[in-house]
């Protein structure tokens, strides 16, 4: 089997951050009487955020990235080649523009001109092939590996012309190319230096100190005349979710990410914050191996699949800040979303009765979850097993430890807690996680039709044929997929109402697809 | 006097033995520890073939025995070596954080041990009387709430009025007084939670001595009942009470992971669990011997102070 | 004002139970008893009073909760109202079942990590100290040695190599207390072994068992219990800073510790749930070593 174009950009591990996108406008919920005029950005100030993550092992390599600490401290000193704005569209960034062969094998890269590096320099073809081929080659440790494994061939045609050649077409290839772990840094004889913070994006870096702070100032040769508006950045890491919520209530901070939910209807009483809640892809799920009895029965699947209560989930996980999710994967925003499938909804009764098809009159099941598989998995269990008795379904709930969870519990154990960020595309979303032989296929799911849609879809340039197969191929996931996916997570932001946002929030990823830093300006 | 630096040389020679073992202890821990460097520093996104070629950069393949002693070989030269999931030198990044845990572990002890040693003392003197009682059941029901329970109140009552900072942010240029000033809840909340502890061994070991009858002597002479606990019983009560100081000092260095989580507290505490999950084994061990030493050393030093304050012990036959 | 009045009612409370409880066990106590009771004062009497409502508590557990261990039963958050008498928690359970069941739970777990930990700690202690020369000098610097491993970083280590089962949670913990026993068991010994009524004993020929058993343990008792008191608490402590890194007891098992972390950032917010659970460890503390304190009183011969 050929290797095909894998996203698995968005894959983390602490914090909640794969990778979500929405196709059209996407939901940005403000509070009544905030939605406010859109006035012209003001410039100037400096925008201190505190996020949930940040290690002492943050580092500078672009290969390792995976929480937005340094997600959104990557995009505030780095420009890509293509950028998925707020709305969900794709636009250039380095890339100007791009054009694809009739088979989508070929692509061509327009570079754009005039964009500067913080220590000087213009970017130009050179530069970017070689920030891609640092990710590509037997000797890469990049995660971003499996996204450029099908590139063959990239060769430069001018200072502003790349030319990729890929092993099999893809029309989604200019999406891959918005991939967080693929930054435009300046090459020197051909490589890029991963230990550099050198880029050639709206700011620049001041000091570092992995695990607790980075703070930035604005690049004064950026070449986007109408973003970043802040004239420095802080960037704190905050881990505990009790300390992030009072450096913003204190002000010590303007902007945090992962509100605590359980607290976050008494944080919004206060009046010189908003809480700022966008839902995306995101999706919380429940991953079975299909190989594996008693789940190889897809009876069984359906079974667990009607026995829980989708609704009260949304309501105590996430405290209402999400939506229902139906098994799949494709969230409603996405632009091949198949709103017209039938809906697996809480009822015992039927759980039973497909139990009854796999000739099992009650089951016994553990669930392994742990609180690094999503915020709120340990609980979510609890009420899945409680649901679920009512089906003569019981489910053991085993919490691991949060430590090892990816490596240890995770595609390891028969049924456990995930989440996935959702993908910019549905064939990004279904080739890293469903289909046969990926290596994130978390559910070792196997289903032929299934595969072969996926193919055809994949370098079919034409939009209503490919409608046509994203739909079919959803509602085989829904019904006979391996995955229970009970709901779909906002990103719950709180800002201080210092902070001016635009309209419309991007929900790819939290913190306005990690752009906040480049979108939202002071009031 | 001889007595003495004997028994501190022989002590640092069984420190020494001590920290050999804890290096192998924690070192075999980590080993067991499902998972490696390679796949935490990749996480959830690892596949087989990035993960082997990590594993070949990072020098993982070696048996865990030459890898083990590579690294004793390193540290008897005094270099700790680098931190594998960062690529800095181990000095680097544990230095700034030791003076921060430091100095959070004096200024904690500053407030705490008078205040502990004052209230055992006249607890002591008051012993059962409404004082005695009340201090004794205030400072139960203080140790029996969790540290991070008992910051999160100070944070409700202390800081959202903006009396004081909840988090703590370090930089080049924050002054002493500075630090002093937003170090002020970590250091209350730590000294909330040790208080009790040594209160009660003081309050206890003075009782201890109370019976004895040399006290009965003195208290039949006449003497004023502050005068019998102070000249008498305190300074034969010493022993014990520079114990649970000694014991309690090691715990503010070594113990304070949850504190610095909640007040975001730039120690070495949660650059340790970082270490731990992240099975950067140089830097858990950099770490644990810090902290054994400073367990060790606190010691020696209680034993020491003990001694010189007892001329019993002092002069053994 | 609440908090002037909530004091003067705790303290009514506090002299109600005290004094009933007293009268009540010397009503019940055998004759030659009861002085022992009749002396004891109001905080022992409280403490005991309390000690043996939790033990009726965790006892009877599920007879007296009114809903099951892990029933959800409605909303979240529900305010203090029939029939929820302390409102819900985050998914919608009885308060007041899980702090019964919680009772029984913490409590169980806590006393056998304790008694554990008491028994291989004093055991290896007094053994040591008898027995001396290289078997304590060994056991002695290897137990040094843990010790000087900070104790959370310790547990966390072991429980993520032999995961978080109740079973492995107790041994764990144990473990480290037992380190903290046995030196204390040791110091108090190494005083006692020199004793001519233990050479006497030596003389006589008794067994190294008997020797421990008959001769040390009654004379190293009062440091011990003491001990036995605060090391009983610090395991709900140990409990609530393990789940505070995810290591915890797993659900549906009910335990104070897991409660106090979960509702923990209420607290910022003025919200008294969190006081529950916490308060319930508090006042077990509290309790346990008012007994304590009366028994260590009693020991050490003060007449006053």
């Amino acid at each position: 089997m050929t290797k095909h174009l894998i996203g698995q950009g968005g894959m983390t591990r602490r914090g909640l951050l794969k990778s979500g996108m929405a196709m059209t406008a996407a939901g940005l919920v403000l509070p009544a009487g905030m939605a406010m005029a859109q006035t012209e950005p003001k410039k100037g100030g400096t925008l201190r955020i505190g996020f949930n993550s940040g290690s002492t092992t943050d580092n500078y390599d672009p290969g390792v990235w995976d929480t937005n600490f340094v997600q959104v401290f990557a995009q505030a000193r780095h420009n890509y080649l293509t950028e998925i704005a707020a709305d969900g569209s794709l636009v250039g960034e380095v890339a100007e523009s791009w054009e694809a062969s009739p088979d989508a094998m070929t692509w061509t890269l327009k570079i754009r001109s005039g964009i500067t590096f913080h220590s000087g320099g213009t970017v130009t073809a050179d530069d970017v092939i070689a920030s891609i081929n640092y990710h590509r080659g037997p000797e890469s440790t990049s995660a971003a590996k499996p996204i450029v494994d099908p590139i063959v061939e990239m060769k430069s045609d001018g200072p502003n012309t790349v030319i990729v050649k890929l092993s099999g077409g893809n029309a989604d290839f200019p999406y891959l190319m918005s991939d967080y772990h693929l930054p435009i840094m300046p090459a020197k004889d051909g490589k890029i230096d991963p230990t550099s913070p050198d880029g050639c994006g709206p700011y620049k870096v001041d000091d570092f100190e992995p695990g607790i702070s980075a703070s930035l100032t604005r690049h004064s040769g950026y070449w986007k005349t109408d973003r970043a508006h802040f004239d420095g950045l802080l960037l704190l890491a905050l881990p505990d979710p009790v300390a992030r919520q009072n450096a913003l209530l204190t002000g010590q901070v303007d902007v945090i990410n992962q509100v605590d939910l359980t607290t976050v209807s008494m944080m919004s009483r206060n009046s010189s914050i908003r809480v700022l809640s966008v839902t995306g892809n995101q999706h919380f799920c429940f991953p079975m191996d299909t190989r594996a009895a008693p789940f190889d029965d897809n009876n069984v699947r359906l079974a667990l699949k009607h026995a829980l209560d989708r609704q009260e989930m949304v309501d105590k996980i996430l405290y209402g800040y999400g939506a229902v999710g139906n098994d799949n994967p494709i969230g409603p925003t996405q632009q091949y979303y198949a709103a017209d499938l039938p809906v697996n909804g809480y009822d015992p009764d039927k759980a039973k009765f497909h139990l009854g098809k796999a000739g099992l009159d009650s089951l016994d099941v553990s669930l392994w979850v742990a609180e690094t598989g999503f915020t709120g998995a340990t609980d979510a269990g609890s009420l899945y097993a409680e649901r679920a008795k009512a089906a003569g379904i019981n489910i053991t709930v085993e919490r691991a430890p949060n430590d090892g969870y990816w490596s240890n519990v995770w595609m390891q154990k028969p049924w456990v807690a995930s989440y996935w960020g959702g993908r910019a595309t549905c064939d990004w979303m279904f080739s890293t996680a469903y289909a046969a032989g990926a290596p994130w296929n978390e559910s070792y799911w196997d289903n032929e039709r299934f595969n072969t849609l996926l193919l055809q879809g994949r370098s079919e340039l034409d939009d209503a044929k490919r409608a046509e197969i994203y739909h079919e191929m959803q509602a085989i996931v829904s019904n006979e997929g391996g995955v229970v996916i009970p709901m779909f997570a906002s990103f719950v932001m709180g800002v201080s109402n210092a902070v001016a946002t635009p309209d419309v929030v991007g929900a790819n990823w939290d913190l306005d697809g990690f752009r906040a830093v480049e979108r939202w300006w002071f009031a | 006097m001889n007595e003495i630096w004997r028994m501190i040389g022989q002590r640092l020679l069984l420190g020494v033995l001590t920290l050999f073992i804890i290096s192998v202890v924690i070192f075999g821990a980590t080993e067991l520890l499902p998972g490696d460097l390679a796949r935490e520093l990749l996480g959830q996104s690892a596949t087989e073939e990035t993960l082997a070629a990590l594993r070949e950069q990072l020098g993982l393949n070696d048996p865990a025995p030459l890898r083990y002693w590579n690294w004793l070989a390193g540290v008897l030269q005094g270099d700790f070596g680098m931190s594998m999931a960062t690529q800095k030198p181990i000095s680097e990044l544990v230095g700034a954080r030791l003076g921060n845990t430091l100095f959070l572990a004096l200024y904690a002890a500053a407030l705490a041990v008078p205040f502990a040693l004052l209230l055992g003392v006249l607890a002591a003197l008051w012993r059962n009387s409404i004082f005695d009682r009340a201090s004794n059941a205030l400072a139960l029901t203080a140790i029996s709430f969790p540290e991070f329970f008992v910051a999160y109140t100070l944070i409700l009552w202390l800081a959202q009025s903006g009396l004081f900072p909840s988090m703590v942010r370090i930089t080049g240029s924050t002054t002493t007084g500075e630090m002093l000033y937003m170090a002020f809840l970590p250091a209350l909340t730590l000294t909330l939670v040790v208080t009790a502890h040594m209160m009660r061994m003081t309050r206890a070991a003075i009782i201890n001595l109370l019976a004895s009858p040399y006290i009965e002597m003195a208290r039949l002479k006449g003497m004023s009942p502050m005068r019998v606990v102070l000249r008498h019983a305190v300074p034969n009560a010493l022993a014990p009470i520079i114990n649970v100081v000694a014991l309690n000092l090691a715990y503010l260095i070594t113990g304070v992971v949850v504190i610095e989580v909640v007040f975001v507290y730039p120690g070495l505490g949660q650059l340790m669990i970082d270490a731990v999950s992240n099975r950067d084994i140089a830097v858990v061990q950099a770490i644990t011997l810090i902290f054994a030493s400073a367990y060790v050393l606190l010691n020696l030093l209680a034993d020491v102070l003990s001694t010189i304050t007892n001329p019993r012990l002092m002069h053994r036959k | 004002m609440i908090i002037l009045i909530s004091i003067i009612v705790g303290l009514a409370l506090f002299f109600m139970i005290g004094v009933s409880a007293r009268s009540a066990l010397q009503a019940v106590a055998p004759a030659h008893h009861k002085p022992t009771f009749r002396d004891m004062p109001l905080t022992a009497s409280f403490g005991l009073a309390v000690i043996l409502f939790y033990i009726f508590v965790a006892v009877f557990a599920p007879l007296i909760a009114p809903y099951g261990e892990s029933e959800v039963l409605g909303a979240q958050f529900l305010p203090w109202a029939s029939p929820h008498y302390l409102g819900t928690d985050k998914l919608g359970r009885d308060m007041l079942t899980g702090l019964i069941y919680g009772a029984r739970n913490t409590v169980g777990i806590a006393f056998a990590t304790t008694a554990l930990a008491f028994f291989v700690g004093s055991f290896l202690g007094l053994w040591a100290a008898l027995v001396g020369g290289w078997l304590d000098q060994s056991l002695s610097r290897f137990v040094d040695a843990l010790m000087a491993i900070p104790a959370l970083i310790f547990s966390l280590l072991l429980l993520t190599i032999f995961g978080t089962s109740v079973l492995t949670l107790i041994l764990v913990i144990a473990a480290v207390d037992a380190t903290r026993v046995y030196r204390l068991a040791r110091s108090v010994a190494q005083g006692i072994v020199v004793m001519d009524y233990i050479e006497a004993a030596r003389l006589r020929g008794e067994g190294m068992w008997r020797l421990i058993r008959r001769e040390i343990l009654p004379n190293a008792m009062a440091p011990l219990v003491a001990e036995f008191g605060l090391r009983f608490c610090f395991v709900f402590l140990a409990i609530s800073a393990l789940s505070f890194l995810g290591l915890g007891i797993k659900p549906p098992t009910a335990d104070w510790g897991s409660m106090v972390r979960e509702n923990a950032t209420l607290i910022t917010f003025g919200d008294i749930t969190p006081l529950l659970p916490a308060g319930a460890i508090a006042l077990l503390t509290v309790a346990v070593n008012f007994v304590v304190d009366w028994q260590l009183h009693r020991a050490s011969g003060l007449k006053e």
